[in-house]
């Protein structure tokens, strides 16, 4: 199906697409039908900064099982963090 | 019919007086042909359904399909472009109607045009290709698994797509309706209200829900696809259009 689900957080970072290092801005999360990736639905999350066009997304498709372990991974990283690092970011 | 056929990328006039990319396939051994606007799916104006534009024309039918995403991201690759349009909630109804209204006036402007012209669309535009034959005076109107034409997107999703079963007796020729039993978007009771719908509406339907398939069988390369369903749904739209446009 397209689910039509869209989520989407706005970011401060830096990411690297098919031109190289790029500062990025926005992310969009959802389920629906992959591209690439050869199953019928997966999560989805564009990577972007909207005023340099299309062409410099970074795009992840992920099973649903490798979407929630990159997900606490995440967290649990940030989580070790040494106290005062992560407000020096 | 020798299968012989033309086709290229044009740029289309559209809503707005846009110009918007499109690729038009033409049959070259017809001297007069029925004509299909071909809407495609959720994931943008891919590869996938120019092989079926031009499926459409090596059996004698003009096929033009609108990039539906060519004012989000001109240019850009099918799957950038859809990434852009989702983010940006998606093609407004009025826009789509007004492209298909420009499709099917460049079709009918084509020398070897009989006048008829039919839509068809898959996933998202199959919801489009019902609305487009509420709103578009369609010869015929295919709607290949399209969602949220009978309910509302759940109302939690930013991306909001409104229900156009309510314009049903506004319906401008038959409908064929090629669904899987297996899909939840529709799922098989929407199907069965879609039904109803066009029953009351005393409009003239088909509709085959496929066991063994769920949404996307159309789309080859793809783990969705069923080649046994789509080959004989591929048969129904061939006779269907028979019936009403050729």
């Amino acid at each position: 199906m397209c689910t039509y689900q869209t989520d989407k957080v706005t970011l401060r970072g830096s990411a690297k697409a098919r031109s190289g290092w790029m500062k990025i801005t926005d992310a969009t999360v959802y389920y629906d039908h992959p591209v690439h990736f050869p199953a019928g639905h997966a999560l989805l999350i564009d990577v972007c900064d909207p005023t340099k066009g299309p062409e410099t997304r970074v795009a992840l498709e992920l099973d649903a099982a490798s979407a929630r372990r990159l997900a606490e991974s995440i967290l649990r990283t940030l989580e070790l963090v040494p106290e005062g690092l992560l407000e020096a970011s | 019919m020798t299968h012989d056929l033309i086709a290229t990328t044009i740029t289309l006039t559209a809503h707005g007086g846009d110009e918007i990319e499109a690729y038009l396939a033409q049959p070259t051994d017809v001297e007069r042909a029925g004509s299909i606007v071909v809407i495609h799916h959720m994931p943008g104006y891919d590869e996938e359904t120019k092989e079926i534009c031009r499926t459409f024309a090596a059996n004698g039918y003009h096929a033009l399909m609108p990039n539906l995403y060519s004012r989000e991201a001109p240019g850009a690759s099918p799957d950038d472009a859809a990434a852009v349009a989702r983010a940006q909630g998606g093609v407004p109804d009025e826009r789509l109607v007004g492209d298909v209204e420009a499709a099917m006036r460049r079709l009918t402007s084509l020398a070897t045009s009989n006048g008829k012209v039919a839509s068809i669309g898959y996933c998202s535009g199959g919801r489009q290709s019902f609305l487009a034959g509420c709103r578009l005076p369609l010869d015929a109107v295919i709607d290949c698994y399209g969602a949220f034409v009978t309910a509302d997107s759940p109302p939690e999703r930013p991306f909001k797509m409104k229900a156009v079963v309510g314009e049903a007796d506004k319906l401008s020729g038959p409908l064929l309706g090629l669904f899987g039993a297996d899909d939840q978007f529709p799922s098989p009771e929407q199907v069965e209200e879609l039904r109803a719908a066009l029953t009351a509406a005393g409009k003239e339907f088909e509709f085959h829900v496929y066991e063994g398939a769920g949404h996307a069988f159309f789309w080859v390369e793809r783990p969705s696809y069923r080649p046994e369903t789509a080959k004989e749904a591929w048969g129904e739209i061939f006779a269907f259009l028979a019936r009403t446009i050729a």
